[in-house]
Formats: C-alpha cells, sequence, structure tokens
C-alpha cells in the first residue's frame, strides 16, 4: 500500500461520514496492523499543525486593541482555533499590530519582530495600522506598519469588529495552509 | 443672574482686592472666573489661591499652552484650579514669549511638573527653576514643538526600515498626496453661496 490520501489533509480535504470514511479508517486500522506506521505528505502534516495553533504576540497598541481582546474572550473566543496570547516574542509565530503605530514606538516594534522566531506572521489591525488612517497626515505617525516589518493579512476598519479579526485569522490559516512550506 | 455666577463675582472682586498688583483683569465669561496675571507674580498668585480660607484651590487640574502668533507675546500659560472645599473652578493666565521663561510653580502643586514638561515640549515656552525640564511626549531626539502655528502639519521627518542597514531610519517627509480638506458645505472653506438650510432663515416675508 502506498499513501493514504485523506488522512492529514486538514478539515478541508476530510471524507464526510459515512461508509467510504468507514473504509479510509479501516485501510489505515489495517495498515498500522500490518506495518506498524502509516504515511502522509509532511508538508500538509506540518501546516496542519502550524495552522492549528498560532500563538499571537500580543501588540496591542490603541483603541483596537480593545476589539483584539474582545475576540480573545469568551463570546467569540479565538482560542478554538488554537490562538492563545503570548507575552513573549521568543514563544510567538504571529504578530497581531492593533492600533496607531507611532514614530517613538516604531523601533520597538521591529526589535520585538526580529526576536519572534521562523516561522512568524502578521496581521496588521485596523485603519492605523494599514495606513496611517486617521493619523495620515500626523507629524508622529508611521503611515502603515508595512514601512516597518512585512504584512501578511491587513484587517479594515476604524475599528474591525471582533468578528473581523477572527475572519482575518481565518484567511492567515488559509493563506499558511496554501502557500506554506517547510521553510518560509 | 444665577447663584454660582453671583459667587463668581465675588470670588473675582475678592482677588482684586487681595492681589490688585499681581492681577492684571478678572472676567467672568460663560459661567467661568478667569483672571490674568502678572508673569513675574505666578507663584505668589498660584500660592495665595491655595492658601486662602476663602479659596482652598488645593488642586491644579491641568497646565497648558496657547499660541497667538499675532500678538507680541505670542504665548499664554493657562493654569486650570479646583477648590473641592468651595465647589468651584479657576483659570489663571500669563502671557510670555519665545525666550522669556514663566517662573515654574512645581513648589507650590507637585503635579505641576510633568504638565509644565508637556507644554515645555508642545510649544517650547521655557520654564525657570523647573527640577528637570525635558520632553516628555515626542520621540527621543525630536526638533521643534508641535502645537506651534507655525509647526507644520506632517512634520519634517519620517519612518521606515531599512533592510541593508538591518535597522529603523529617519528621513524627509515625502508624501504621496497632499492633505486635502473636503468639507465643501463648510462655510470657513471658501463656499460663498447659499448653504442647505438658508433658506428657512430668509422666511416668506
Amino acid at each position: 500500500m502506498g499513501v493514504i490520501k485523506g488522512v492529514a489533509l486538514g478539515p478541508d480535504h476530510a471524507l464526510p461520514p459515512g461508509a467510504d470514511q468507514d473504509a479510509l479508517l479501516a485501510a489505515v486500522g489495517d495498515e498500522i496492523q500490518d506495518k506498524g506506521f502509516v504515511l502522509a505528505n509532511v508538508d500538509k502534516l506540518v501546516n496542519w499543525a502550524r495552522t492549528g495553533s498560532m500563538w499571537p504576540m500580543t501588540f496591542g497598541l490603541a483603541c483596537c486593541a480593545i476589539e483584539m481582546i474582545h475576540s480573545y474572550c469568551s463570546r467569540y473566543d479565538l482560542d478554538r482555533f488554537g490562538v492563545v496570547p503570548r507575552a513573549s516574542p521568543r514563544q510567538s509565530d504571529l504578530i497581531i499590530v492593533s492600533g496607531t503605530l507611532t514614530n517613538k514606538m516604531a523601533p520597538a516594534l521591529r526589535k520585538v519582530y526580529d526576536q519572534m522566531s521562523e516561522p512568524r506572521w502578521v496581521i496588521s489591525m485596523g485603519s492605523c495600522a494599514n495606513g496611517g488612517g486617521y493619523y495620515h497626515y500626523g507629524y508622529s505617525v508611521v503611515r502603515g506598519v508595512d514601512r516597518i516589518i512585512p504584512v501578511d493579512v491587513y484587517v479594515p476598519g476604524c475599528p474591525p469588529s471582533a468578528e473581523a479579526l477572527v475572519y482575518g485569522v481565518m484567511q492567515l490559516q488559509k493563506k499558511i495552509k496554501r502557500t506554506g512550506t517547510l521553510f518560509r | 443672574m444665577s447663584q454660582a455666577h453671583q459667587a463668581l463675582q465675588e470670588l473675582g472682586e475678592y482677588l482684586r482686592a487681595a492681589l490688585p498688583q499681581d492681577i492684571l483683569s478678572v472676567e467672568v465669561a460663560k459661567g467661568e472666573l478667569a483672571l490674568v496675571a502678572q508673569r513675574s507674580a505666578i507663584v505668589k498668585v498660584l500660592t495665595f489661591l491655595r492658601d486662602d480660607a476663602n479659596c482652598q484651590f488645593k488642586q491644579l487640574m491641568d497646565v497648558c499652552g496657547v499660541d497667538f502668533p499675532s500678538r507680541e507675546q505670542r504665548f499664554e500659560v493657562v493654569y486650570n484650579l479646583l477648590s473641592l472645599k468651595q465647589n468651584q473652578r479657576i483659570r489663571v493666565k500669563v502671557c510670555t514669549d519665545e525666550s522669556t521663561p514663566v517662573p515654574s510653580v512645581c513648589g507650590v502643586f507637585s503635579s505641576a511638573n510633568w504638565f509644565e514638561r508637556e507644554t515645555w515640549d508642545m510649544f517650547g515656552i521655557p520654564f525657570a527653576d523647573h527640577p528637570d525640564l525635558r520632553r516628555i511626549l515626542t520621540d527621543y531626539g525630536f526638533e521643534g514643538h508641535p502645537l506651534r502655528k507655525d509647526f507644520p502639519l506632517s512634520g519634517y521627518v519620517e519612518l521606515r526600515y531599512d533592510d541593508e542597514q538591518k535597522r529603523v531610519v529617519y528621513e524627509p517627509v515625502k508624501l504621496t498626496q497632499e492633505f486635502r480638506g473636503f468639507d465643501f458645505l463648510s462655510p470657513w472653506e471658501g463656499y460663498a453661496g447659499p448653504l442647505p438650510g438658508d433658506e428657512k432663515a430668509e422666511g416668506k416675508k
């Protein structure tokens, strides 16, 4: 027997319950009985693991942080996706920049981003983080965090609702599954 | 005339009588008492307002600046005081310019320390005998005083991460689009024609 498809491809490719699924599970069981191991696509397995436990560095800068906190709390509960806020950049895979990035804060943001271990992703949340927003012409505000760090997903809004941020996290999971490789 | 207004008027008269040399003018406008003091006497005036039995303004709520570029002494420093005892508020103003320092009132109200630092940072008004007159809000190494009327809206520098130098670098501001105002209906933006609703004021005669 060769590679068994449909085991580690993630929920998008999983078979629905029924006769087909039963047959597949029986085949997997037989193979383990027979040889003691199963083969699957390693990159798919790794992506499944990565998308299932994205730990964000908390980087709340302004009012958007309140909406970010809402999406962590029990009503929307990002923990369902394995998204658990971390206070240390060494332990995080993701940084959610939520709020106005000022000139004074910009070197600190870059330092935190540089301390994160690879692979790492960035979500820019809200108008101010996306492009300066209301403060675009101000003297003290960075006109978009993408001037400082590379951004994967932009969540628009002022502030974006908690649902919008959850949708942004799901879009990032989709992006990782689609483009993710072992080395980024 | 309401009772509160009467009380403010009386307090103003009392202060004018108590400190005739140090208070230049007293005015009650829109239910608020404002007095203009001599710059050199600000410490004396605030100490009196804090300690006098009829005043008891024990709390300094705020110190801020105002810029009037057309005046000879372009800056005003405004002190807002609160008396919980008398349930009253008072506003004390002094005038100054870029080079004349205002005596610091840190010795009278300790909360004035950071307020005066902020006023220095935003307007560049110097305070004499301040224990630690540094910038408090703006970026490290910032140049200029942003709340002055002649400070450009977008400032002088902007930031970018330089991939070669591996650090955040400062560059002169380069905007892809200039700042524009879109409030065409505002009477202050140059629209001279009739505004929507004007016809109601004309009325049928």
